[in-house]
């Protein structure tokens, strides 16, 4: 069965380059705007790995890592955040609420690839 | 971008929908950023900032737009510190912000352009901003991707021993040492120790934490930068130690390490991590993705046309069912099915018309800015209110809407409303108001433009156009009449070309834009109390509620819109005033006639206008003609074809349509018939050579 | 309706076994393929690649003060497209349309236009060595349309540049 990927960001650029790249990988990828959507989302479904942007409106990225931290099903999820050079203080909380890595922005479609292999089993 | 592995097609569809989200992030910032002008934003309305340079950056940076990224950047550490109560919203700082808007606008659609914005263009502004941001500091350089992996520099083969000891909390990351070690492998041939020391009793056991430590012998031609790079998102959850044990080449193979020890993990096979950058994706691609558009679209709009299609579907199998009952059954007509396919046409044209809607909102936005910038720049107080932002209309006439917008709004400014002093002493507030307006009317939508101001100094205006011989200095003008007068091409009322309204754009200009979206522009002026400019555009483009006349064999559309009335002249209204121009006179005015039949040179055609029909049409500019025709078809709605995609424009005609026979019929342009002259002259029959020196004034013509 | 009448005049005993019908030559890599065509006594040619479609004259609508070889516009699959008589842009006169009379459908320079002529003949196959350059004596002024003669062995082609013709 084919792997699933999260993304969530409110930027539709973001979101799709994220789920092409993962696509053409052989992820299934589910999308969300923001926080709460992402967590509508998720609800009842498996997902292999997520890709969060930390700046969202409603609920932000970091509120969303600690969210699905705080379930059963996402105890072992990778989650990876999405930040920008030089961001060790949003690396830093991001890390404190759970999440397994990072990604920093603006990244290539490889590099992508290669964090989410290293996170993904 | 190079090393993004996505071909062309894929690398230009995310160039449109970066670009086209810039543009709603633009619009949506510029409406926070009008809002900041008036009050400090909430920590709402700064998040919003903040996301939306944020987002460009990030789209910018995937896209390798150096200019954009370093000028994002700046920016949004100007909003984080703000959000985070550093700097204070302070007018100078809301001022900086809105010249960061404009340059962020203008990056960007020279990035959409493909041009460069000018080497220092916004350096002004991002000099502002990092000073703000405290002790000179320089942004950093936003590296890409490729820059970072080119500085992996290879330093011989060595030999490495990392110790791993991670803290008992690493799983609640979700972290997997198991990956951290098939990463390590594929930088060399690895050996591997696990210390199980610390792994409790199973009663003492708990599941969700880590009890193994490890030590690797890594033989590799890798920098220690490559294994950090390993233990990147573990280095706070991790204790971890990274040696060279041995330098050379030559003492790594001294100090052989046995290949396979016990403790040595099994051969994963993983494919190698790809760093081969791609050809960078040609320019060429590029410039195509700049030229094509799309449309987002909401999906309950999608949803009905699905719908709709359905039950299409259905309605043809009962109209078939009907049709197959006919010939077994005289006496029943296939009636309800015809019916309820007509209903569901026009559904099916409406939903799909819809798909095309967008709010006026994206133009309008942008008005505030133009009202604050000019208002500053000539010292005059004023007031924008806008409502009716989210009046929809086709997504191509919203591009063509702001440049008319624009400038009608500049003119306001300019020369509508007054400076503070006089209008106090006119005994008005001293701030003016403009009203920028839109609604939906019928088929249309009417754009409103009115201020307080002076109104038109009709004095002046007659003036002017009878100095540039615009109208005769001895015409008498209504007072409407005067004021379309700013219409007219090559009419300019600023006495010298001011950098508000000048640079050679003239209301003429505003009013052709209006009349090829099919529209009308009307203005009302009250002297003292103000000016009024009305637009009154069709939703779409595509279609239109036209009326087939017949003129001999001949079918042509005339736009419902511009028709007043149709009437057959009696010989005693039709004048002639020479051997080219023929008036009739209704109502006490004199309106000029156009012969169809002579303009077109059509053949069977009724000549003489008492045996034919005059048809009554306002000319956008103002003024009206009367068109010639032999009879009124009909009225229906039509569907517009260009003329111009395979030929050359042709004077009178503004396009074609496709009528129920599948002939094509030409579009009469009303604005461009006002202005023809006739090729042949007034026959000398019927109406007979009365001469009238009643003065008449045809302003219409262009 | 273009395989129709080519076959039709594939059966013609004039054109039959020429070594020029397009089913009996294996067109080299570098050979070109025109739409050959009858106006009068007078046979011309065009490239094929322009060439969209050929269909019966049907009544075109008049576009009002155009010059006489623009017949008018006709509907094409929802596309107006403007028809020209070629006879009257040679300065012969219009031609007396009937349903007979055939329009070909050509694109070029991103138009779409039909042109009025007597009759398709032929798919002509030839090397570009095999298109003779028009002397330039046989030109006058505005001719340059004529862009190449073809020696076919039932008479000489003249090839058109239609972008030239239309200009």
């Amino acid at each position: 069965m084919a792997k699933r990927a999260l993304t969530v960001d409110d930027s539709k650029t973001m979101r799709d380059m994220v789920a092409f790249t993962l696509k053409g990988a052989g992820f299934d990828v589910l999308e969300a705007e923001d926080g709460v959507h992402a967590l509508s989302v998720v609800k009842g479904q498996k997902v292999d790995v997520v890709i969060t942007d930390i700046n969202m409106p409603n609920m932000d990225g970091v509120t969303l890592v600690r969210e699905l931290r705080a379930k059963a099903e996402f105890k072992s999820t990778p989650i990876l955040i999405l930040t920008t050079e030089g961001g060790d203080d949003k690396k830093a909380s991001g890390k404190a609420a759970g999440a397994t890595g990072w990604i920093v922005k603006p990244f290539a479609p490889d590099k992508l690839l290669s964090v989410v292999n290293k996170v993904c089993p | 971008m190079s090393n993004d592995g996505t071909s062309g097609s894929d690398f230009e569809r995310f160039r449109i929908t970066f670009f086209e989200e810039c543009n709603e992030i633009l619009a949506d910032l510029e409406v926070h950023l009008t809002q900041l002008q008036e009050e400090a934003l909430d920590n709402e309305g700064l998040n919003a900032v903040f996301r939306a340079a944020h987002s460009i950056k990030a789209g910018a940076g995937a896209f390798g737009f150096t200019d954009l990224v370093n000028f994002t950047h700046s920016f949004e550490a100007l909003l984080d510190k703000m959000r985070d109560g550093e700097i204070d919203q302070t007018p100078q700082v809301a001022d900086l912000l809105v010249r960061g808007g404009d340059v962020l606008a203008e990056l960007v659609s020279a990035a959409q352009e493909n041009r460069s914005a000018g080497p220092d263009f916004g350096a002004d502004v991002l000099e502002q901003v990092n000073d703000l941001l405290g002790s000179g500091q320089k942004p950093t350089e936003v590296s890409s991707d490729a820059d970072a992996q080119q500085a992996t520099v290879s330093s011989g083969m060595g030999i490495w021993t990392i110790r791993l000891t991670p803290n008992a909390d690493l799983f609640k990351n979700a972290t997997e040492p198991l990956l951290l070690i098939r990463e390590l492998r594929e930088l060399g041939s690895l050996k591997i120790q696990c210390d199980r020391s610390q792994l409790p009793p199973l009663r003492k056991l708990d599941p969700e934490l880590a009890y193994f430590s490890w030590t690797f012998d890594l033989e590799s031609e890798c920098s220690s930068a490559d294994i950090e790079e390993v233990f990147e998102f573990v280095d706070d959850t991790c204790e971890i130690a990274i040696e060279r044990a041995v330098s050379s080449e030559e003492d790594a193979e001294t100090a052989e390490v046995p290949p396979e020890g016990t403790e040595v993990q099994p051969e994963v096979s993983l494919p190698a991590k790809s760093v081969a950058a791609k050809e960078a994706a040609p320019a060429g691609n590029k410039a195509k993705a700049a030229a094509a558009s799309s449309i987002r679209v909401e999906l309950g709009r999608i949803d009905r046309l699905v719908n709709t299609v359905g039950e299409l579907v259905i309605t043809q199998a009962m109209l078939a069912q009907e049709l197959a009952d006919l010939t077994a059954d005289n006496e029943r007509q296939p009636i309800a099915g015809q019916e309820q396919l007509a209903n569901l046409t026009r559904e099916l044209q409406e939903c799909v018309m819809a798909i095309r809607m967008q709010p006026v909102k994206s133009v309008f936005a942008r008005m505030p800015r133009l009202v604050r910038d000019l208002s500053g720049k000539l010292g005059k107080k004023i007031y924008l209110r806008m409502s009716g932002e989210h009046t929809e209309v086709d997504k191509t006439i919203i591009e063509e809407l702001a440049d008319p917008l624009t400038h009608m709004i500049r003119n306001s400014i300019d020369h509508g409303l007054e400076t503070p002093d006089e209008r106090v002493a006119a005994g008005k507030p001293e701030e003016g108001t403009i009203d920028l307006s839109a609604a939906h009317v019928g088929g249309n939508i009417v754009i409103s433009i009115s201020d307080d101001g002076a109104g038109i100094n009709r004095e002046r205006v007659l003036a002017i156009a009878i100095d540039k011989g615009i109208v005769l200095p001895d015409a008498h003008l209504t007072d409407q009449e005067i004021d379309e007068l700013i219409f007219a091409p090559g009419f300019s009322t600023a006495e010298e070309v001011t950098d508000i309204s000048g640079r050679g754009v003239g209301m003429d200009v505003v009013r052709r834009n209006i009349v090829s979206l099919g529209g009308r522009i009307q203005i009302q002026s009250q002297p003292g109390h103000g000016t009024r400019l009305n637009m009154l555009i069709p939703l779409t483009l595509a279609v239109l509620d036209g009326m087939i006349v017949a003129v001999g064999n001949q079918r042509y559309i005339l736009p419902i819109t511009s028709i007043v009335e149709s009437f057959r002249p009696s010989p005693s209204q039709m004048r002639r005033l020479d051997d080219w121009t023929q008036v009739v006179q209704i109502r006490g005015e004199f309106i000029r006639i156009v012969r169809l039949c002579d303009l077109f040179n059509v053949e069977n055609a009724t000549h003489d206008p008492t045996q034919g029909l005059v048809v009554l049409t306002e000319v956008a500019g103002g003024g009206k003609i009367g068109i010639t025709v032999d009879e009124l078809i009909g009225q229906q709605q039509i569907v517009i074809k260009s003329l111009n995609d395979n030929f050359d424009p042709v004077p009178g005609i503004s396009g074609a349509t496709i009528l129920g026979n599948g002939k094509v019929a030409l579009i009469l342009d009303i604005e461009q018939l006002a202005g023809m002259k006739a090729t042949v002259p007034l026959p000398h029959d019927g109406d007979g050579p009365k001469e009238v020196d009643t003065p008449v004034a045809i302003v219409a013509a262009e | 309706m273009q395989a129709n009448m080519l076959q039709a005049q594939d059966s013609n005993p004039a054109v039959k076994g020429s070594e020029t019908a397009a089913s009996e030559i294996v067109a080299s890599p570098t050979s070109c393929q025109f739409i050959s065509f009858r106006l009068g006594e007078d046979e011309y040619a065009i490239d094929i690649m322009a060439v969209r479609e050929i269909k019966g004259w049907t009544d075109a609508t008049p576009l009002p003060n155009q010059p006489p070889h623009v017949l008018g516009v006709l509907n094409l699959r929802g596309a107006i497209v403007p028809i020209l008589d070629l006879r009257s842009r040679f300065g012969q006169g219009l031609t007396e349309a009937t349903p007979m009379h055939v329009v070909i459908i050509a694109n070029v320079a991103e138009r779409t236009f039909g042109i009025l002529v007597d009759a398709v003949s032929d798919i002509l196959t030839v090397e570009p060595e095999e298109i003779k350059t028009v002397p330039d004596a046989d030109r006058s002024e505005g001719e340059d349309y004529l862009s190449g003669i073809i020696n076919a062995d039932h008479g000489m082609v003249v090839v058109l540049g239609l972008q030239e013709l239309f200009r």
